[in-house]
């Protein structure tokens, strides 16, 4: 038989509340800790980015740095987005023809193609190649400088590496990225009318004013208004990573590697935003 | 014994008072919880080598990034040439900058420029005035002074690391600083090629009439350079005095740098 009685809580013993309090304030210390880490960080990347500005407005600019990385960037893309306009622009019109054709719609494949290509698929998928291709070749090259203490020797030259280094290849990039994209949109096009001549023949001249008549200049100026914003962005994440980077030598690495992830994601999320802005406008 | 005069002045015996051309009071520096430098205090005198001894990650080399503010001190002062390095804006900081050189543990060349474009890169910016004509023969006649003048069109990765440690004291130079700063100057030479670049940092205290401050742990570049040494152990000066003095010293940690080592 159970005894009658007040119902007693368990109390804790006091050791046990220390041991609890304890934990808890660990805890509490643990996430004030990331807290603190991701606003650094925040606070660290708009810092860099205003000095990148800052520096942009310099009356040195290294204008013979800067030509040598758009040489830079574009060479190292050149034969990737050559290839790539060329495929995107055969493999879109291969799978849109049959589609067509059951609508009895074929006549309007380079309108679609040029509109498709020129407002989202070039742009993106040359902006994605950049972001592979450049955003971490800058990330690596950054990265190695600063673990070799390059950065630093030219800090203490009396040369801002911000001015030096950072500047001309964010310049390069949101220069070269726009008229990469141009080339793949032209290369796109000429694949597009390889693809159509598959099955038959078909005019060059012919198709091309097909294509033109459909694409208005509302769809090429946002289209190349993004690319700017792309290219900026590929080349400040690179820079940035490249720039923060540790001080060990398989920092180098994972600056390339957070280059490329940041980048890319960067450009889908510009992306995004641009279209809703051009959605709005139209 | 080099500068005789100087270290006698120094231990505050003769009537000589040389100028200071870095003096750090009271610095501390750490990381996080830890604590690199405490209440570190010293002086550069003009013309003088000081060497600075200690172990690895007793903060001989966050001492001198300190004096160039590569690394912000948590407190203390640094005045070098009578400015507070601290207190200086970015400009001031740079003109500053011009006539310090330092030397760094890796040599720190440009691996994308070749020697000559890495001796110009420092030059174009700091001696404007310069034709190049004028800057190419300064270039010329440096290297030739560090025994590389038949390297002028080479990458940094075609060199030796000895070669690539002069070739870095070549851009160091070649804006003919006042006080030269070497982080590890001997670190991973064979022992020729170490006392090669001793010699050299003796040739060129004496050609550009610099002060110089030399961290290191290879004991024999101590002895070729040094006129006055610091051991640091724990971000703390553990002694201060001639190399006699640190090779007369009964003390333990003294003696494992300066004994050779039984095998």
């Amino acid at each position: 038989m159970k005894a009658i009685g007040p119902v007693r809580k368990k109390i804790p013993k006091l050791p046990d509340v220390k041991k609890r309090a304890i934990k808890l304030s660990e805890n509490v210390i643990k996430k004030t800790q990331k807290a603190n880490r991701f606003f650094l960080a925040v606070g660290e990347i708009n810092l860099f980015f205003w000095y990148t500005i800052k520096a942009s407005f310099s009356r040195d600019f290294e204008f013979r740095e800067f030509l040598r990385q758009c040489y830079l960037v574009g060479n190292k893309t050149l034969p990737l987005i050559t290839i790539t306009g060329v495929v995107i622009g055969l493999v879109l019109t291969i799978q849109a023809r049959p589609v067509l054709a059951e609508f009895g719609a074929v006549s309007m494949l380079p309108g679609m193609v040029a509109l498709s290509i020129i407002r989202e698929m070039g742009p993106v998928v040359t902006a994605l190649i950049c972001a592979g291709k450049i955003g971490s070749g800058m990330g690596a090259e950054l990265g190695s400088m600063k673990v070799t203490e390059q950065i630093d020797a030219m800090e203490v030259s009396s040369t801002n590496p911000i001015r030096f280094l950072v500047v001309p290849r964010v310049m390069a990039a949101t220069l070269m990225i726009p008229i990469l994209v141009l080339y793949a949109d032209a290369l796109g096009i000429l694949g597009s009318w390889a693809g159509a001549n598959i099955k038959g023949e078909v005019n060059f001249v012919l198709f091309i004013s097909q294509a033109f008549s459909a694409v208005g200049f509302m769809d090429l100026f946002p289209a190349v208004i993004k690319t700017f914003f792309f290219g900026a962005a590929i080349g400040f994440i690179g820079c940035y990573k490249g720039f923060t980077a540790g001080r060990g030598t398989e920092s180098v690495g994972k600056a390339a590697n957070e280059s490329v992830v940041v980048a890319s994601l960067l450009v889908i999320l510009i992306d995004l935003v641009a279209v809703q802005i051009t959605d709005m406008l139209l | 014994m080099k500068s005789e005069n100087k270290i006698a002045s120094l231990a505050g015996s003769a009537t000589l008072s040389p100028e200071q051309v870095i003096e750090i009071h009271n610095l501390k520096i750490g990381f996080g919880d830890l604590p690199v430098l405490k209440d570190f205090s010293v002086q550069l005198f003009e013309k003088e080598n000081l060497v600075i001894l200690g172990k690895s990650g007793s903060g001989k080399s966050v001492l001198i990034k300190c004096i160039v503010r590569l690394l912000n001190p948590d407190s203390g002062t640094i005045n070098v040439l009578g400015e507070n390095v601290n207190k200086l804006n970015d400009r001031d900081l740079a003109k500053l900058r011009m006539k310090i050189g330092f030397l760094f543990q890796s040599g720190a060349l440009y691996d994308s420029m070749t020697i000559k474009e890495n001796l110009e890169f420092p030059l174009k910016r700091i001696k404007k005035n310069l034709s190049q004509k004028e800057m190419d023969e300064k270039i010329e006649d440096t290297l030739e002074n560090v025994g590389l003048s038949d390297t002028l069109h080479k990458m940094p990765s075609e060199l030796s690391g000895g070669m690539r440690k002069r070739a870095s004291l070549a851009r160091t130079i070649v804006v003919d600083p006042m006080i030269m700063l070497y982080d590890e100057p001997t670190t991973g030479l064979d022992p020729v090629t170490s006392d090669e670049i001793s010699s050299l940092i003796n040739d060129v205290q004496k050609k550009y009439d610099t002060s110089s401050i030399i961290i290191t742990h290879d004991i024999e570049c101590a002895r070729a350079t040094a006129d006055r040494m610091i051991m640091l152990k724990d971000g703390e000066v553990y002694l201060e005095g001639s190399l006699d003095e640190f090779e007369k010293s009964p003390d333990e940690l003294i003696q494992s740098f300066f004994k050779p080592k039984k095998m």
